[in-house]
């Protein structure tokens, strides 16, 4: 080490604490020292100084701390703790083999457990619903390369399909079909969702990397704000309620002649939940499996060819038109089968629960999963929706927390927590390639 | 010079003309390639070579001029100039086609026509196995016994024999560029040298009739340039494809072609054979420039 020695109390240490105090301050006065607060002349500021001052001793002190005991040079240093690449992408790989197949039983068996808070059936469903929504986008951003900063909008359309259908169509024109609704406009919504995603793929074809998302991300916005504008078909704000719920079959969850009495089973309200559940679980497989498959077909492999070189796919024959258009449209069925089902699920839609924040949310659980891994967007929406529920109690703190733990994954992962590629196809012997080998995709 | 049609001609290029706003980087170039051989277009940096390039394989559209390329045999130029006068892409008799490149999108260039390429600076698919590069480039082929992804999505059986004969092409193209052992390893792991094969490799898995390298010999020591020597004159023998290549390396360019152009500032100074080509001294005034007191002579020569 060619570095001088630093003295471990010297005029070097101590300028530094008093920097980091000072940043303390600057960063903890507005935020911890000044409070607004409800009074009878409406809102007063109050101060309250105390906090602050210690959080500028304690990192003062602790600075000073750190720099006597742990950075001298051959000390301890903070960035030992960050694991390296190669040995924890084989451990890894290792612990995602066995943590699948742990994930799938509990996922199967989490309603059947006995007495079990319906809490936690709802806490299931939503975590699928975004599973399914990350699987999905995965198509467009993790395969494809092309990142969508829009794809709440085709779960808008998705939902607003089936709540229009439902509620409109099929009353009017079709009335005995009202029990089977849900199962007719879940692959009507899906393929407007398609339809949808094929319009949104002709502008941004020519488009790549940040122009592509500045793109989505605007799409996304047009169709939340005309579902909030076009009051006439949309019911704008008010959005639509009533909406069916999804039925067994034709079998509705109701305490006489319904799916309780057909089966002999007890009327128990919790039925419909855990059949909500399963039907999001068989929702998300659905596009699990099919993602899988498509990615050992030619037309995945053209997705992350393209994601890779688009000029050498040119050059080999392959469209890029109908490689991207596929991809969006592709990645917008599934959402919009996800849309249907939440629209079933709540009942009641409105432009509100398709803000960007949902976009963001659904590429954030991509991102941190590994671009182009199913498990690990699994788990990442399992901590990031699952998580972030649960831990409802730390309230104002949560983002905090959430923010804290995004840092670091991205210093310990950069790539996401799953981030090697397996090979579609093998010679001799199935490897997975590293992630600094694979392309991020500029399209 | 007007181009010579022989006998079995496979690619002629009239008075292509490639304009970038007030740059000519082609002007109005013509010459043929015949079926079966090797078509050097050499050149100083600069000369246009990579434009026409561009230009037959799809990627730029020429501002003018005409890029035909026959299949079959060469009767198929007999319907040139009526298909020149219609609206169409190409035209097919038989088991004979005639192609107008600069007419066609790129991706229809190479899975239409067949005309296949490779890049100055390697594009390979880096993140993606050996194998599967050679995978992709059989996509056209697989996607119809996919059933356009629908057969393949069930999993019925026709496209488990498709992909295995997939495979199986992919496998021998690897044993001729002694990468099998390699084929499960990702693509941008691998040495530079083996990288350009496996860029030939890829390009002849889809079916080319005309292959157009472009500086294959670039960055290869002796040795891999004496290998690649080999796979060129290969895939000459066996597939009879023909090969139409950029190259600088002059030990490539002369001893494996049959037929070199030469550009200098967009123009055709020279065609030939390499002999030919070799000796004619406006060649050797454009690599290496003339004595003082011969440039009136060479002006007067290079303005005729």
């Amino acid at each position: 080490m060619s570095s001088p020695a630093r003295q471990p109390f010297g005029l070097a240490a101590l300028k530094d604490a008093a920097i980091a105090a000072l940043i303390t301050l600057g960063l903890f006065a507005p935020v911890m020292g000044l409070r607004t607060a409800q009074d009878n002349s409406g809102l007063t500021i109050v101060e309250n100084w105390w906090p602050v001052l210690v959080a500028v001793a304690v990192v003062f002190f602790g600075r000073l701390i750190l720099n006597a005991f742990f950075w001298s040079d051959n000390g301890f240093k903070v960035t030992d703790l960050i694991p390296r690449g190669e040995a924890t992408a084989k451990v890894g790989e290792t612990l995602a083999k066995l943590l699948a197949p742990v994930l799938i039983i509990v996922a199967i068996g989490l309603p059947l457990i006995p007495g079990l808070d319906r809490y936690y059936i709802d806490l299931g469903i939503l975590v699928l619903t975004y599973v399914m929504l990350g699987w999905g986008l995965n198509i467009v951003v993790g395969l494809a390369g092309l990142l969508d900063l829009g794809y709440v909008a085709f779960y808008a359309v998705g939902a607003y399909s089936f709540a229009l259908i439902a509620t409109v169509v099929i009353p009017n024109y079709a009335p005995g079909l009202e029990l089977w609704a849900f199962w007719i406009c879940l692959p009507l919504a899906g393929l407007l969702a398609a339809f949808w995603g094929i319009i949104l793929g002709f502008p941004v074809l020519r488009l790549r990397g940040d122009y592509l998302a500045i793109v989505t991300l605007a799409f996304g916005e047009i169709i939340r704000i005309v579902l909030l504008n076009w009051y006439e078909f949309t019911g704008g704000p008010n959005g639509i309620n009533r909406i069916p719920d999804a039925t067994f079959f034709g079998l509705e969850f109701k305490r006489n002649n319904g799916f309780a009495d057909f089966f002999g089973l007890d009327y128990s309200s919790t039925q419909k939940f855990i059949f909500l559940y399963y039907l999001i679980l068989v929702l998300a497989f659905l596009t699990n499996f099919a993602t899988i498959r498509l990615r050992r077909l030619p037309i995945g492999r053209a997705w992350e060819a393209m994601r890779e070189d688009e000029i050498a796919c040119r050059s080999l024959g392959l469209s890029i038109v109908k490689t991207k258009l596929t991809a969006f449209a592709l990645g917008a069925m599934f959402g919009g089968f996800a849309g249907s089902f939440f629209a079933t699920k709540q009942g009641f839609i409105s432009p509100e629960s398709f803000s960007f924040i949902e976009s963001a949310n659904i590429l954030a659980i991509v991102v941190l999963g590994g671009m182009g891994s199913q498990l690990g967007i699994a788990i990442a929406a399992l901590v990031m929706v699952g998580g972030f529920e649960y831990f409802r109690e730390f309230e104002q703190y949560r983002m905090l927390v959430f923010g804290l733990a995004m840092v670091l994954i991205m210093i310990w992962r950069p790539r996401g927590l799953i981030s090697s590629r397996t090979a579609t196809v093998f010679l001799k012997e199935k490897k997975t390639v590293s992630a600094d080998m694979v392309a991020e995709g500029r399209g | 010079m007007s181009p010579s049609m022989s006998s079995d001609t496979i690619l002629t290029v009239d008075n292509l003309t490639m304009r970038f706003g007030g740059l000519t980087a082609v002007d109005s170039l013509s010459f043929t390639a015949t079926r079966g051989e090797i078509t050097a277009l050499i050149g100083p940096n600069g000369a246009g070579k990579t434009t026409v390039f561009n230009c037959i394989t799809g990627f730029y559209k020429p501002t003018e001029g005409r890029i035909a390329l026959a299949h079959g045999s060469a009767a198929a130029f007999d319907r040139l100039e009526d298909l020149t006068d219609s609206p169409e892409q190409f035209s097919r008799n038989g088991s004979d086609a005639l192609f107008l490149l600069e007419r066609m999108q790129d991706h229809d260039v190479s899975g239409k026509a067949h005309v296949a390429r490779t890049f100055q600076n390697i594009r390979l698919f880096g993140g993606m196995t050996v194998l599967e590069n050679l995978m992709v480039a059989q996509h056209l082929p697989l996607m119809k016994a996919s059933g356009y992804s629908i057969f393949g999505l069930l999993g019925l059986p026709g496209y488990r024999k498709a992909e295995n004969e997939a495979i199986d092409k992919a496998r021998y193209w690897l044993e001729h560029i002694n990468l099998v052992d390699r084929a499960d390893e990702p693509a941008a792991g691998l040495p530079y040298g083996d990288q350009r094969r496996l860029e030939i490799a890829r390009a002849m898995c889809s079916d080319p009739v005309l292959l157009c390298l472009d500086e294959p010999a670039a960055g290869l020591n002796a040795r891999e340039s004496h290998d690649l020597n080999d796979i060129l004159t290969f895939i000459r023998r066996e597939h009879g494809t023909s090969l139409l290549l950029i190259e600088h390396d002059m030990s490539v360019v002369m001893e494996i072609s049959d037929h070199v152009v030469v550009l200098d500032y967009g123009k055709k100074i020279s065609d030939g054979t390499p002999d030919y080509v070799r000796n004619d001294p406006k060649v050797i005034a454009a690599y290496l420039g003339v004595d003082d007191e011969e440039i009136d002579d060479v002006e007067a020569e290079v303005s005729k």
